[in-house]
């Protein structure tokens, strides 16, 4: 299976991201920000980090960055599309995935780990996993997600969310909520589910002695998937 | 000729940012302001002289990238 990340100026979890999806059997390609082809690819992850310093908006610059063209071309063409972080933000911006991501509520800077519940498991990312609350790691100052009335309903009626903060027995409630977004949303999908923007990092948890292996259990049931 | 843009939050999206200078103002002994609101500020140089034809690009350029019309609303002003 093959996989591309792309790196922009100021992405920095690109190199996690490429472990990980090396780990569990993909064979991935680091592509610049300035290419204009992705290379052949079943999977594209706009990673984590801080592209462009997160000028103007968060995610504003990168999505309008050379390969974008060829990475929206790919998701509207059906290709599996995945942000996470920064790469989420990157999506919105895209207008790939609807609403936008604020500032977190109290303006805090958050790096912690957290659970989140999955909600939707008719799609190729969370297809036959057998848990339905992951352990992953959040690190973001701007993860309030955000969207007009009308668009919640869309993406309510469309079974859009992909995954919601909650605790670890899987309630989502307020208190579980770390950044202030509606319904706890921490992750969307687009309406055709082949693209998904999360907040959370599965690839900081795929390593049994440092962090747990929620990661690797959706790493290695998303390639399955793949196949 | 030079062109601004100001772009600033939708009404109904929270601004954390506008309710702490609200309440640093507060604490200042500004009592007397209901609400504060942050937003941005653009000053570009087109190179163009005719005023509408100006502000026609810089209106293109707030919806394309200096705005986010979800949660943004924009001004154009013409300043010289």
């Amino acid at each position: 299976m093959r996989s591309s990340v792309i790196t922009f100026p100021g992405s920095n979890c690109d190199r996690d991201m490429d472990v990980a999806l090396k780990k569990f059997g993909f064979n991935n390609k680091m592509v610049w920000h300035d290419e204009s082809e992705l290379p052949k690819s079943d999977l594209v992850v706009l990673p984590g980090g801080f592209s462009y310093g997160d000028y103007l908006r968060c995610g504003s610059m990168a999505s309008k960055s050379k390969i974008m063209q060829s990475v929206i071309n790919f998701a509207k063409s059906g290709g599996l599309v995945m942000g996470i972080c920064n790469g989420f933000q990157i999506l919105v911006e895209t207008g790939l995935v609807p609403g936008v991501l604020l500032r977190n509520k109290y303006l805090e800077f958050i790096c912690k780990n957290v659970f989140v519940k999955l909600d939707n498991k008719e799609n190729t990312y969370f297809k036959n996993l057998n848990k339905d609350i992951l352990e992953f790691h959040i690190a973001h100052n701007e993860g309030n997600y955000f969207c007009t009335k009308d668009q919640l309903k869309e993406i309510e009626d469309n079974n859009q969310i992909a995954i919601y903060y909650c605790n670890k027995e899987g309630k989502i409630e307020d208190q579980h909520n770390p950044n202030g977004s509606i319904k706890n949303i921490a992750g969307i999908f687009n309406k055709e589910k082949n693209v998904l923007g999360m907040m959370p990092h599965p690839e900081r948890m795929i390593d049994q002695s440092l962090s747990g292996e929620d990661g690797s259990i959706f790493f290695k049931n998303l390639i399955n998937n793949i196949k | 000729m030079k062109v601004s843009a100001i772009i600033t939050l939708k009404k109904d999206v929270l601004d954390p940012q506008g309710k702490v200078i609200h309440q640093a103002l507060d604490g200042m002994g500004f009592e007397n302001i209901s609400e504060v609101r942050q937003g941005k500020y653009f000053e570009i140089d087109v190179n163009e002289n005719d005023p509408n034809k100006a502000k026609a690009v810089v209106e293109d350029m707030c919806k394309k990238l200096l705005a986010n019309l979800v949660i943004e609303n924009f001004k154009i002003i013409e300043t010289q």
